[in-house]
């Protein structure tokens, strides 16, 4: 039998609804997994152990007390999570990683983990990243870097990397990450586990310290797409506090994607995803994917979409103006350190951002940026006119090893290039696992029109009911 | 010295920006009350007017639509499409390290307002934002009080119309009537619900002959008075005198009056501190509005100052000076006593005259004023008749006519309530008292 902490989130609810073992079990089988393995892969950056045990203990006596029924009130009690230090967390250091905000408790709860916490989600600690999300592989991180449980030689990419190794690794049943450009879905690719970012707008930013206001999207990396449909249906919604929320009811996701049927699905195959500087295992990999699709029943559609490179431009200008605006409230006099303790990332970035919206070149190029998103996310209304889905690879190539990204500053935006387009376009997507290339996980992406999560999580669910690649997990070894 | 004399050969280009704090429940993008004017320092805080990381802005509608309403009312068109933007500065007030303002698609467009000598004074825009935080220097510290901080604050922003000090200072009390009216804002200039800016330039005659406008401005920020405003905008007419009369050119720039030595002073910070870097507000969508809700708003748009005051004079036969004074933003109350009485078909020209002069009145129940109309409506205000009544009791009261004669004050009041007596309380007393000393040749 499998250890606790390897279950699955929908297999951890049946447990505990059945009595078959505690939460008090399952957050303590966490924590050995974490205590032998963190020390090796550095996933979090802050533990909350004490109060996590005296939660659980509080859920356990509410199942003895009220059985299967507290489950319908509260549909994760008792399930042990891990959350990206960028979700303000009250009472709880929350620093997205970085020096500046080292030593700032919040005095309040961000709206996705009020909800995790409402429903009776059990948090671990907060995982690491890279500082305030700049980044795609958890290296700017200003504390340390966390590593690929796969070969610890690489980087689990990010920025929600904390979050996928923690999943990967089996520390939690679930994480939260969000993603910005690619800080769900890489990290997903790179760690071999189900990553889904929904539309822009699906899932509340209200208390996720900001990286770009206008494509942050919070979501869950799971174990399975079936686990991401339960999460999602919990964290989804409108929030009176955060304005750019969708006010359409949320789906009842898990019910949706059950019994999902491929039949009569148009998935289309951009050859622009194809085109571009693949390793080639990677293109393999995700067309024997694509083909798998074809087998299964789906129809496939090669077809056109812009060039993805086009997105990388469009997403740097407008990131970092964002970003530089979002950081402007970190002015040395609030938080306790002064400007000094931002990282180097973090200082290119608002400084870029900056210019990009001084006057005189506001539009040249934060203007035009924004005229080119609007053909992009033109560029894919014409596509679903043709199409259900997108699918393409996640990442270009598989995890990079340490510091190779040491010396391309715009590494970020070309790993993240396959997700720029979707991201800038508000899109919800997800990443499975797909394969392996030299014993690292390769993910495949699917792309939907916005709100449209349930028939992206069905189509990927579909996958994972053919294949077991998503089952694999890494036997983490330290370094010697 | 007069404007005009400290002008000299210099004429006056003066320009206004209205903050006024709109009169919502809670404030302009977080649900704290906005009841802030007497409260605690950082009581009315919460994460979004605070600041902290991870929180977001939500509109308050209320405000926007008070802002739309006070621009129909100075004939601005509204924008079908309007958004937010972000203006960036560094300073302790301002927790964001930007304040969320409208730059490039305002609330109101254009809209002018006449003064009563009939100049028309353009309004370029009227826009809605958040007010900062306030800060205090004590003992070589700064504290700040957050409860100002995300204050909805719209902002009216005239052109350079004004050519006088007097002329910028009845346009803003006619600003602030309106919004009194409107019931938008309580304008109190001492709370800093009402807050000026002026910017102010002088060019020779010749120059507005032509039309042609100074190639700078001296913007004077935070004016919490008329009286403030005056002396400061006189101040900078004499520093910039002097400056063009030795033929230097005034430099653009930020000043503040010090009202110790009654000189403006330089508050130009860096250079690059002009550059705002504004951008579209991406945690707020844009917002739309169509014609059911612009015409929603223009249905609850009532009288203005200016029309009520023309009615009064024009329909209701009012003098200028009873209609201005029941017309005044501060008499809204009066006004409407005024209203019902006239409604209950009494004489507006009566009622009138006794609101203004009789200011016992104007806390009173409508029924109880016009009880006391009715009295005096009775009363008997002819002299003859009364005198009548006079002789009556003076000659049936020989003994307190004497009595009076000899001095006592009590007597005399005796006599006074026997002539009341006499009319069941409706003579004039006025006239009564007079009567009887003629009568008794005191």
């Amino acid at each position: 039998m499998a250890r606790l902490n390897e279950l699955n989130l929908i297999d951890a609810l049946e447990g505990l609804k059945t009595g078959r073992f505690t939460s008090t079990e399952l957050v303590t089988a966490c924590y050995e997994q974490i205590e032998q393995f963190d020390p090796v892969v550095k996933a979090f950056v802050t533990f909350t152990k004490e109060r996590a045990l005296e939660q659980a203990k509080e859920a356990d006596d509410l199942i003895q007390k009220e059985g299967g029924k507290a489950f319908e009130k509260k549909p994760l009690l008792g399930i042990p999570y891990a959350c990206k230090d960028n979700f303000s967390t009250t009472g709880i250091e929350t620093t997205a990683s970085s020096n500046i905000l080292k030593g700032y408790f919040p005095p309040y709860e961000s709206t996705v983990t009020t909800r995790v916490n409402e429903a009776g989600g059990i948090m671990l600690g907060k995982t690491n990243m890279d500082a305030f999300a700049h980044g795609s592989s958890t290296e700017t991180s200003d504390f340390f870097k966390t590593l690929n449980p796969w070969d610890i030689s690489r980087v689990p990419g990010g920025s929600s990397g904390g979050s996928a190794v923690a999943v990967a690794s089996d520390m939690c049943i679930f994480a939260l990450g969000s993603e910005t450009a690619g800080s769900i879905r890489g990290p997903a690719a790179w760690c071999g586990v189900t990553g889904m970012k929904p539309t822009y707008g699906r899932v509340s930013r209200y208390g996720v310290i900001a990286m770009a206001s206008s494509t942050d999207s919070p979501g869950p990396l799971t174990k399975t797409v079936d686990d991401a449909a339960y999460v999602l249906e919990i964290i989804a919604g409108k929030d009176p506090f955060d304005a750019t929320t969708s006010p359409k009811s949320v789906p009842e996701y898990s019910g949706f994607i059950k019994d999902f049927d491929l039949k009569g699905f148009k998935i289309g195959r951009p050859r622009s995803y194809f085109e571009i500087d693949l390793e080639d295992e990677v293109r393999e990999i995700v067309e024997s994917a694509v083909k798998k699709y074809e087998e299964l029943g789906a129809e496939i559609v090669d077809m056109d979409l812009l060039d993805p490179k086009y997105s990388i431009a469009v997403y740097t200008i407008l990131q970092r103006s964002e970003v530089s605006s979002n950081l402007a409230r970190l002015d040395g006099i609030r938080y306790g350190q002064n400007r000094e303790a931002f990282g180097m990332e973090a200082r290119k970035r608002m400084m870029l951002g900056a210019y990009t919206l001084s006057a005189g070149y506001y539009d040249a190029y934060y203007s035009k940026a924004q005229k080119v998103r609007t053909l992009i996310i033109e560029d894919f209304n014409e596509a679903y006119k043709k199409v259900d889905l997108v699918i393409g690879p996640t990442m270009p190539s598989i995890a990079l090893k340490l510091g190779e990204s040491d010396n391309s500053p715009m590494f970020g935006e070309l790993m993240d290039v396959l997700a720029e387009p979707s991201a800038i376009a508000g899109l919800p997507g997800i990443s499975i696992n797909a394969g392996f290339s030299r014993g690292m996980p390769v993910g495949v992406q699917l792309i939907g029109q916005q709100l449209t999560e349930g028939n992206v999580m069905g189509v990927a669910k579909v996958f994972q009911q053919n294949t077991d690649f998503h089952l694999n997990r890494p036997v983490i070894k330290s370094s010697e | 010295m007069t404007e005009r004399e400290l002008l000299g050969e210099y004429k006056l280009v003066l320009g206004m920006e209205i903050h006024l704090h709109l009169k919502t429940k809670t404030k302009m993008f977080c649900r704290d009350s906005a009841d802030i004017y007497e409260a605690e320092p950082n009581t009315h805080v919460c994460p979004v007017c605070l600041g902290l990381p991870g929180a977001l802005p939500v509109p308050n509608k209320d405000a926007v639509r008070m802002t739309q309403l006070l621009g129909l009312a100075v004939k601005s068109s509204l924008n079908k499409d309007s958004r937010f933007d972000r203006k960036h500065y560094f300073y302790p007030d301002l927790p964001k390290g930007y304040q969320i303002s409208q730059y490039k698609q305002p609330l109101c467009v254009g809209g002018f307002l006449k003064l009563d000598s009939g100049t028309t004074i353009e309004i370029e825009r009227i826009h809605l934002e958040e007010d900062t935080a306030k800060s205090f220097h004590e003992l070589g510290n700064t504290l700040i009080d957050f409860n100002k901080s995300d204050m909805p604050l719209a902002e009216i922003v005239t052109g350079p119309s004004f050519r006088n000090i007097a002329d910028a200072v009845e346009f803003s009390k006619k600003i602030q009537d309106i919004a009194r009216y409107l019931g938008i804002s309580d304008v109190d200039m001492e709370k800093g619900q009402m807050r000026l800016e002026a910017n102010i330039s002088i060019r020779t005659a010749e120059m507005e002959e032509k039309g042609i406008l100074p190639s700078y401005k001296v913007e004077i920020k935070n004016i919490n008075s008329f009286r403030f405003m005056e002396k400061a905008v006189r101040a900078e007419i004499v520093r910039q005198k002097k400056l063009l009369d030795k033929g230097e050119a005034p430099v653009q720039e930020n000043r503040g009056f010090d009202e110790n030595s009654g000189k403006t002073v330089s508050q130009r910070e860096k250079e690059e501190a002009h550059d705002y870097r504004y951008f579209p507000e991406p945690d707020i969508p844009p917002m739309h509005f169509d014609e059911n809700y612009v015409a929603d708003i223009k249905s609850s748009l009532t009288e203005l100052p200016d029309e009520r005051k023309a009615r009064l004079v024009d329909e209701m036969g009012l003098n200028k000076q009873v209609a201005a004074f029941l017309s005044s933003g501060t008499n809204i109350n009066i006004y409407e006593k005024f209203a019902d009485l006239t409604d209950n078909k009494h004489d507006p020209v009566k009622i009138g005259n006794l609101l203004m002069n009789r200011k016992e009145l104007w806390s009173m129940e409508v029924s109880d004023i016009e009880s006391i109309i009715k009295t005096s409506e009775d009363k008997i205000t002819d002299e003859d008749s009364i005198k009548s009544v006079v002789e009556k009791v003076l000659a049936d009261n020989p003994d307190a006519v004497e009595a009076v004669k000899a001095g006592k004050t009590a007597t005399f009041e005796f006599l006074v309530g026997q002539v009341m007596r006499e009319t069941s309380g409706k003579a004039d007393s006025t006239i009564a008292r007079k009567l009887i000393t003629d009568l008794i040749g005191r």
